[in-house]
């Protein structure tokens, strides 16, 4: 128990860090740092979102799959880590 | 040998009957065997009550410091966070030193080069008695534009009566001559502005000192709260109308006027139309700060022509005042104002708590930053503006944008480091700290006969529009190019420099 907080804690003490959330299978947000409504919006729309590129992944090439997703935006970098049972989103300020 | 003969005919009867009747003559018989019953009785032999009760206990109950019970544990989640905590710390720091996307930008839309005239908005009449634009102001929506008829190079008492004219630019077949809504008013309008959630309420600021509310959805009667003229209510021009967010309710607001005698009035709806005076403060020069210049022995009111809420801090407010120097006000004080006159049924409090180093001469325009907590900007007769932090009496920039006046200047709600000023030469200008710290970026000749522009105001929902009234009678909505349009990356973190410039 202890362990998950503190693996978020040192993710989340990161520079640049703004957020870190961590979502099931169904999309539902199970730990965050971040205030309610934002972590729920981040966490509906990235499930869906990494749903759709391991889809289109697997869809290429059958033998191939999702290991990691990062996007890229004019304010901040999102960072996907899936995996069969869970999501790991972290939200990082790139402005150094 | 042949004869007739009749034989009778042979009856037989029928058997099956009899037969079927027959068959089904057996008789069976069942029985099931007898069910064994038995009967048995018990009975307690003793019974006993017993009753009890807690007392409510003397002692102070101890509360144990337990620790908070942590959230659910589930299955897999530490094997799962154990396997991409290292690659996700090792992209978090490659993404920190990463200068990969320095520099790259994409562009989704369109990019608009230029600044360009949409609108030119008139109101005939008005031209024709020569008034001027005092006064612009968005709807909530961003899609009604509202500009005040009034004079503001006289300060004579007139009867000549003036307009508020309101444009929907949504509305198809607009147009720029014909006013979707036309209120007359008795006095020359100074200021207005529209509520910051109802799209169709309007305060106003009278040159006679009144407040007024409109509602521009009652094309019939559109007034709908007056102050009327009682001892509450301001002696002088009003130069600022705004609305100030109630402490309690946070979608409630109430009218604020500010008026050179020295006044900040909040007002209240009261029945029966009439505006009440709900709170207010009042500049008087020995209760300013370091006001030295002014100290005078007898108690003098101290002019205030405009005002700007922080956006950081409900509480906060900076004044500009006809003495050339603005103040950093507080609605949280208690302070009573020590007013010359006592006039106002409630008590006025003295708002504020530190003035910054003076302009050369009135200040016209105060403006707060909307991206940054401390920064807000002035602006005044001296032809100056005024970059101040609100932890410093100097100034960290003072640059010259006009050779005559300055009669406002605004930030931008989408660049952090963007402001426009309008100027007596009759320019608009726009300044962005990003490219150049001394000279605009861009200077927008708004009329052509040099007469000033007095006053302008950027559209939040639409946020390419810039609207800007003029000594002509003429509002004119600018389309702004797209680098004053959308937020550049880093311009928080420059922001946060210039801020941080502190002169010692």
């Amino acid at each position: 128990m202890a362990e998950v907080e503190e693996t978020l804690k040192r993710i989340q003490a990161h520079k640049g860090v703004i957020g870190t959330i961590v979502v099931n299978a169904e999309g539902i947000p199970i730990r965050t740092t971040l205030d309610n409504s934002t972590t729920v919006q981040y966490a509906g729309l990235l499930h869906q979102l990494t749903m759709k590129a391991k889809s289109t992944v697997r869809d290429i090439d059958p033998q191939n799959d999702l290991t990691f997703l990062r996007i890229r935006s004019k304010k901040h970098e999102i960072m996907v880590a899936p995996d069969k049972e869970y999501l790991l989103i972290v939200i990082q300020n790139p402005c150094e | 040998m042949f004869a007739d003969a009749a034989v009778a005919g042979a009856g037989l009867q029928s058997l099956w009957r009899g037969e079927q009747g027959a068959r089904c003559e057996a008789v069976r018989g069942c029985q099931t065997g007898a069910i064994a019953t038995a009967e048995a009785a018990a009975q307690s032999h003793s019974h006993q009550d017993a009753g009890m009760q807690t007392d409510p206990s003397e002692e102070k109950v101890q509360v144990l410091d337990l620790p908070q019970a942590g959230p659910v544990d589930y299955p897999g989640l530490l094997s799962f966070l154990q396997r991409v905590e290292e690659v996700v710390i090792k992209e978090l720091h490659k993404n920190w030193r990463s200068h990969a996307f320095d520099g790259f930008e994409v562009n989704w839309t369109d990019q608009n080069e230029t600044v360009s005239c949409l609108h030119t908005l008139s109101y005939p009449e008005a031209q024709e008695q020569k008034l001027q634009v005092t006064s612009v102001s968005w709807n909530t929506t961003g899609s009604v534009i509202a500009c005040s008829y009034g004079r503001l190079d006289d300060g004579d008492w007139s009867t000549e009566k003036s307009y508020v004219c309101t444009w929907n630019l949504d509305r198809r077949g607009l147009d720029p001559k014909h006013p979707d809504l036309v209120v007359e008013i008795p006095s020359s309008v100074m200021c207005l502005a529209f509520h910051p959630l109802q799209p169709s309420l309007i305060a106003g600021g009278l040159y006679s000192g009144e407040v007024l509310l409109w509602d521009t959805s009652r094309i019939e009667d559109p007034l709908v709260w007056r102050t009327g003229m009682t001892d509450d209510s301001h002696t002088d021009p009003i130069y600022q109308v705004g609305w100030l967010q109630d402490s309690k309710h946070s979608r409630v607001f109430h009218a604020l006027s500010v008026s050179t005698d020295g006044k900040i009035l909040v007002w209240q709806e009261e029945k029966e139309g009439q505006l009440k005076l709900a709170e207010g403060f009042a500049l008087v020069a020995q209760q300013i700060p370091r006001g030295t210049k002014l100290k005078k022995h007898t108690p003098s009111a101290v002019g205030a022509t405009s005002l700007s809420f922080s956006h950081f801090d409900p509480s906060v407010f900076i004044v500009g005042v006809e003495g050339g120097y603005s103040l950093k006000c507080s609605t949280a004080v208690d302070t009573i104002a020590l007013l010359p006159i006592p006039g106002p049924s409630i008590p006025l409090k003295a708002p504020a708590v530190f003035a910054f180093s003076p302009h050369g001469g009135p200040v016209y325009c105060v403006s707060c930053s909307p991206f940054h907590r401390n920064l807000f900007l002035s602006c005044g007769t001296d032809g100056h503006v005024h970059l101040h932090s609100m932890l410093q009496a100097q100034p960290l920039i003072s640059l010259q944008l006009s050779k005559k006046y300055l009669f406002s200047v605004c930030w931008s709600p989408v660049r952090p480091l963007v402001f426009a000023a309008a100027t007596g030469e009759g320019e608009v200008q726009l300044f962005d700290f990003g490219k150049s710290a001394q000279k605009p970026t861009i200077s927008i000749k708004q009329t052509s006969n040099q007469s000033p522009v007095y006053c302008l105001e950027f559209n939040s929902k639409q946020t390419q529009l810039l609207a800007a009234g003029d000594a002509n009678g003429v509002v004119k909505i600018w389309q702004l190019s797209s680098d004053f349009s959308e937020q550049g990356p880093r311009e928080m973190s420059h922001l946060d420099q210039l801020a941080n410039e502190v002169t010692d």
